[in-house]
């Protein structure tokens, strides 16, 4: 068997995963048809190349199918629970940035805190007879940074895509979402809020402690370890 | 025998115990709405709760205790006062702690009745205590109603004392909105500006979302408002502060806290129940003497009790939960029952940790 490393398999994602491993002498590529999730890793023996979706790529390595995967801190730490016991992290590769933060309209004028935020909850619940409703997909980062910050009477809706427009559509009061520049969420007339910073994001190597290595493929994870710690 | 047919059958033994006491049995559902249960916790209950759904009902939970379907059924046809006593599965998330079951039973005895808080509070106490006999148990036991006690005593606006009420379940929150509200944590300069400017108040940001403008109005009027308060006084914080730590057998704790009393005269009449409550426990044979009392216990469990708390606790064993627990819920029969309500009090044990504790002793 080989050292399998799990990788995006489209987008800006997948061709910097592709280009940071070129650096350091690993090439990546995708084989067959542009349809087709095959791929092939030379640089070093006994290697597989295992395309798949980002959002899939924490439960393969914390079920131990590959060994290695490329995929963002935000969608690990989502998605797995124990993830600390599950995953090592190798290495942050340094791009794919992304902020999971807490936005409100702007002309909450009122609200800059979560202080704020959790006395507006209330007296929102207490107007409206439901609890102040925020869109996300990342439920369980958010929900947890919430209980921890001792902020109630909110609801998560979910929303898997356009988030920044629930607002608008009064599906939700404000949203919890990923952002790189805030350019979105200003075009929405949102606002950060100054203490709702739920995680810093990137793209990150992983290596799954719940697979099992024969020596074969531990031999290739130390050949592949020398590769990228040489490098930086 | 197996081992959960030890444990069933443990269970069906503590429940023909508690019918004995005159509790009649009942049989809630497992599945219960996700309606009621998010209404009551919040988002927080996603965390403990399975949640499971179908296209009609919509959203559904299995049940993560009895106290809410019992609750809801006594509200519904219950005669008064009763008495209930219920065996059966309850179902918790363990995420974080894979090592905990996530499905074990619990056996319950649960009373609704008004005329005897004290009595029936010992009542439950004792009896679970009787269950308990001959394990190696400690009785943590607290009082929520003296705490809320002295919030809504305090010399302060009715804005500040049920922003902190609404947060006694919180530690860490009700922690800094004493602090704002004593004065002692610095106001932020956003604060600062959004009370000094003039005029008008969303300026030039356009008006987005369900939360209108008045609203948003309203809470800054009220910010300036809370802004003229004065600060919470020094000696009701310190005293707020001294009943929080209080932790001592319960004779030293009510002699500690009675003496706390001076600075916050509103928690003589709770203080006054408690000691109703030691005479009924100790009429049932309840060592006071030995018995623990923390003014802080039961702030961090779920957020119903609002009086007498308990819980029994393996000192060997530090990582169980607690082997049986419970407390008074009267707030809770006035959320759930939509006109009526009713003071009530209750508590559940574990059969298969006493089973385990029992393996261990011999």
């Amino acid at each position: 068997m080989s050292l399998k490393l799990g990788v995006p398999s489209k987008g800006r994602l997948m061709e910097k995963t592709f280009d940071w491993f070129a650096k350091r002498g690993l090439t990546l590529a995708r084989t067959g048809s542009e349809r087709e999730y095959a791929g092939a890793i030379e640089g070093v023996a006994g290697m597989e190349l295992v395309l798949l979706s980002a959002g899939e790529i924490p439960r393969e390595l914390a079920a131990g199918r590959i060994h290695l995967g490329v995929t963002g801190t935000d969608l690990v730490q989502e998605k797995l629970p124990l993830w600390e016991q599950q995953l090592e992290e190798m290495q942050p590769l340094g791009f794919g940035h992304a902020d999971l933060i807490l936005a409100v309209p702007q002309c909450w004028i009122d609200v800059e805190t979560l202080d704020d935020l959790d006395a507006v909850a209330a007296s929102f619940r207490k107007a409206h007879g439901h609890r102040l409703r925020i869109a996300t997909k990342y439920h369980r980062l958010v929900r947890e940074f919430l209980t921890e910050a001792g902020v109630a009477d909110y609801q998560l809706v979910d929303s898997q895509g356009a988030t920044e427009g629930t607002v608008k559509n009064e599906t939700a009061e404000m949203v919890a979402d990923i952002t790189s520049t805030g350019e979105t969420l200003r075009a929405n007339h949102l606002k950060l809020l100054s203490d709702g910073l739920v995680l810093q994001s990137q793209a990150t190597l992983w290596r799954s402690r719940v697979a099992s290595y024969s020596e074969a493929e531990r031999e290739a994870l130390k050949a592949l370890s020398a590769l990228i710690h040489g490098e930086t | 025998m197996s081992e959960r047919s030890q444990t069933l059958a443990r269970a069906a033994r503590l429940r023909m115990n508690f019918e004995a006491a005159g509790a009649q049995v009942v049989e809630p559902p497992l599945l219960q709405p996700a309606g009621t249960l998010l209404d009551l916790y919040g988002e927080d209950i996603r965390a403990r709760a399975y949640v499971t759904s179908d296209a009609v009902r919509g959203e559904q939970m299995l049940r993560p205790d009895f106290t809410l379907p019992v609750v809801q059924m006594h509200m519904r046809d219950g005669a008064e006062p009763a008495r209930y006593t219920y065996s059966g599965e309850v179902f918790r998330r363990q995420e974080h702690d894979p090592d905990r079951s996530n499905e074990y039973l619990q056996v319950g005895y649960e009373i609704f009745e008004r005329d005897d808080p004290a009595g029936a509070d010992a009542e439950v106490f004792a009896l679970i205590a009787l269950q308990l006999r001959g394990l190696p148990l400690r009785a943590a036991t607290g009082d929520i109603g003296i705490l809320m006690a002295a919030v809504e005593g305090l010399n302060t606006t009715e804005m500040r004392k049920a922003a902190l009420m609404r947060h006694i379940w919180r530690p860490r929150r009700f922690r800094s909105l004493l602090d704002r509200y004593a004065g002692r944590s610095p106001v932020p300069d956003s604060r600062l500006k959004l009370l000094s400017s003039e005029g008008p108040l969303t300026g030039s940001a356009t008006v987005l979302g369900k939360r209108s403008e008045a609203e948003v109005a309203e809470r800054v009027a009220l910010l300036r408002e809370d802004a003229a308060a004065p600060p919470i006084a020094e000696n009701e914080l310190l005293a707020l502060e001294a009943l929080m730590a209080v932790r001592e057998t319960v004779p030293f704790a009510v002699e500690q806290m009675r003496d706390i009393a001076v600075d916050l005269p509103a928690i003589s009449p709770a203080l006054d129940r408690l000691d109703k409550r030691v005479a009924a426990l100790k009429a049932r044979g309840i060592d006071i003497d030995t018995l623990d009392f923390e003014a802080s216990y039961g702030r961090t469990s779920m957020e119903y009790y609002d009086g007498f708390v308990f819980g029994f606790y393996a000192g060997s064993r530090p990582d169980l939960p607690p082997i049986a627990s419970g407390g008074r819920y009267d707030a809770l029969t006035r959320q759930l029952g939509q006109e009526g309500e009713i003071p009530a009090v209750g508590g559940v044990l574990r059969p298969d940790l006493m089973l385990m504790l029992e393996e261990g002793q011999s």
